[in-house]
């Protein structure tokens, strides 16, 4: 390489002789060969390393481990906690969820009971007002029939009444003489034919 | 350099130093990196110190039942790494999901922060790597031979197999166990070496048309495309590499816990 040429040229060592005497770097401040395998800078990445190490180790071991533990172990309980609450709301859903139909078929049953017993109480109400009807109208038939055989009796009197009146007149009228037995027994004999 | 004769016209020259992304070099200061010198790698360690304080510690800080954004990354980031050391090591690793925690919340963060353009890759070190990987096979040799004795041993002897078969398979074994902290650093730091070379070296190739613009018609926009689709690549790998270092932290865990296949 151009660089290592120049190096070379003025220590006036070739690169490898450069490399052989220990150096690491070339005047220019360029690497010779690989620097990881420059024995003079091994001791101090190594101090350093081990520096490094024990500090994350301390860091994490007293520190940042037992925190995150801590940080997810919270977080496990916290969500086992809630899926036994979920759990208990759910049962506690489906209860109430029996509840509501049970009380719904209660209401059903109340209402069909209470359907059936307004039933029978209207039935029963109509039968006592009909079975009441019909008596007043039986009695009020009876009455009437009553009535009518009193008006036809009453009527069939006035006729005889008429009759005989009639009879005698037209007797009268003839220039006879009438007794009234004979009379009524002519018109209640007329009266039967 | 080809274009050396191009550059002296022009006055650019196209300039490789894919490997500079990954010198140390002091802070403040220009003198020689000490042990205890204040670093580039000091400095983004310093941040990745300060991000996981900023997501673990200060996201968490309302500890919110029904988190904030902050506040689930860090319990995604939690249980994601706590999981893994469930599943993969057993429940009896959880005294070591701490340890494992800093491992992946220090990887992941420090390969992310490494693809900031201009910022420092610690873990492309190997230096940096192989002391992680030395620490989880360190600690899981350690660990294994406290908790079952020369019980241990029987993570070589794989008792499911043939009888003749055992020695070699012991021999593979044990071979097999002491290149884990090589592949196990290795891994990473090539991982991330390398992606962030290849992208300084399409980088390199970007201002072509600076040079001769018939040429760099086409390079410029390829190489510039080609850094966006390795850059993304990159991202993947960021977080891919993290979690590999920690799952195979895990499966070695395993070994030393249950050591008899």
């Amino acid at each position: 390489m151009a660089t290592e040429t120049i190096a070379a040229a003025e220590s006036g060592m070739s690169p490898l002789e450069l490399e052989e005497a220990g150096k690491c770097i070339d005047a220019h401040g360029g690497a010779i060969g690989m620097p990881q395998l420059c024995v003079d800078w091994m001791g101090n990445q190594i101090f350093w390393l081990l520096v490094a190490l024990v500090v994350i180790f301390f860091v994490l071991k007293r520190v940042a481990l037992p925190r995150i533990a801590a940080i997810l172990a919270e977080r496990q309980g916290t969500i086992t906690n809630d899926i036994a609450a979920a759990e208990d709301l759910r049962a506690r859903a489906v209860e109430a969820e029996e509840a509501y139909n049970k009380a719904l078929a209660d209401a059903r049953s109340d209402a069909q009971n209470i359907v059936a017993q307004t039933k029978a109480e209207i039935k029963a109400e109509l039968d006592e007002a009909m079975a009441k009807a019909d008596a007043e109208i039986a009695a009020r038939s009876a009455e009437g029939e009553k009535k009518i055989a009193e008006i036809r009796a009453n009527a069939l009197e006035s006729v005889k009444d008429v009759a005989k009146d009639t009879a005698e007149a037209i007797v009268a009228a003839m220039g006879g003489k009438a007794d009234g037995k004979t009379i009524d027994a002519a018109v209640a004999s007329r009266m039967k034919g | 350099m080809a274009t050396e004769a191009g550059a002296a016209e022009t006055g650019h020259e196209l300039v490789f130093h894919p490997m500079d992304q990954f010198i140390v070099k002091p802070l403040f200061g220009d003198g020689p990196v000490g042990l205890f010198t204040v670093t580039n790698v000091t400095l983004w360690m310093a941040i990745t110190i300060l991000a996981t304080i900023a997501l673990l510690v200060l996201g968490t800080s309302k500890r919110a039942t029904v988190p904030t954004r902050t506040q689930s990354v860090a319990e995604l980031c939690y249980g994601f790494v706590h999981k893994m050391t469930e599943d993969v090591a057993g429940k009896d690793a959880l005294p070591y999901f701490p340890y494992i925690m800093t491992l992946f919340v220090f990887i992941v963060f420090s390969n992310f922060f490494g693809l900031i353009p201009g910022a420092f890759t610690t873990t492309s070190h190997i230096a940096v790597t192989a002391v992680l990987a030395m620490l989880v096979f360190l600690t899981v040799t350690l660990m294994g031979f406290f908790k079952h004795g020369l019980g241990f041993l029987g993570v070589f002897w794989i008792s499911s197999a043939p009888l003749a078969l055992r020695p070699v398979l012991a021999l593979i074994e044990v071979i097999s166990y002491f290149v884990r902290p090589v592949s196990h650093s290795i891994r990473l730091a090539g991982n991330m070496m390398a992606g962030h070379a290849v992208i300084k070296v399409f980088a390199a190739f970007a201002p072509m048309i600076l040079i001769s613009v018939g040429v760099g018609i086409v390079v410029t926009p390829l190489s510039i495309l080609t850094i966006a689709a390795i850059y993304a690549l990159e991202v993947l790998v960021a977080f891919i590499q993290a979690y590999v270092f920690t799952i195979l932290t895990c499966v070695y865990l395993k070994d030393a816990l249950h050591p008899h296949h």
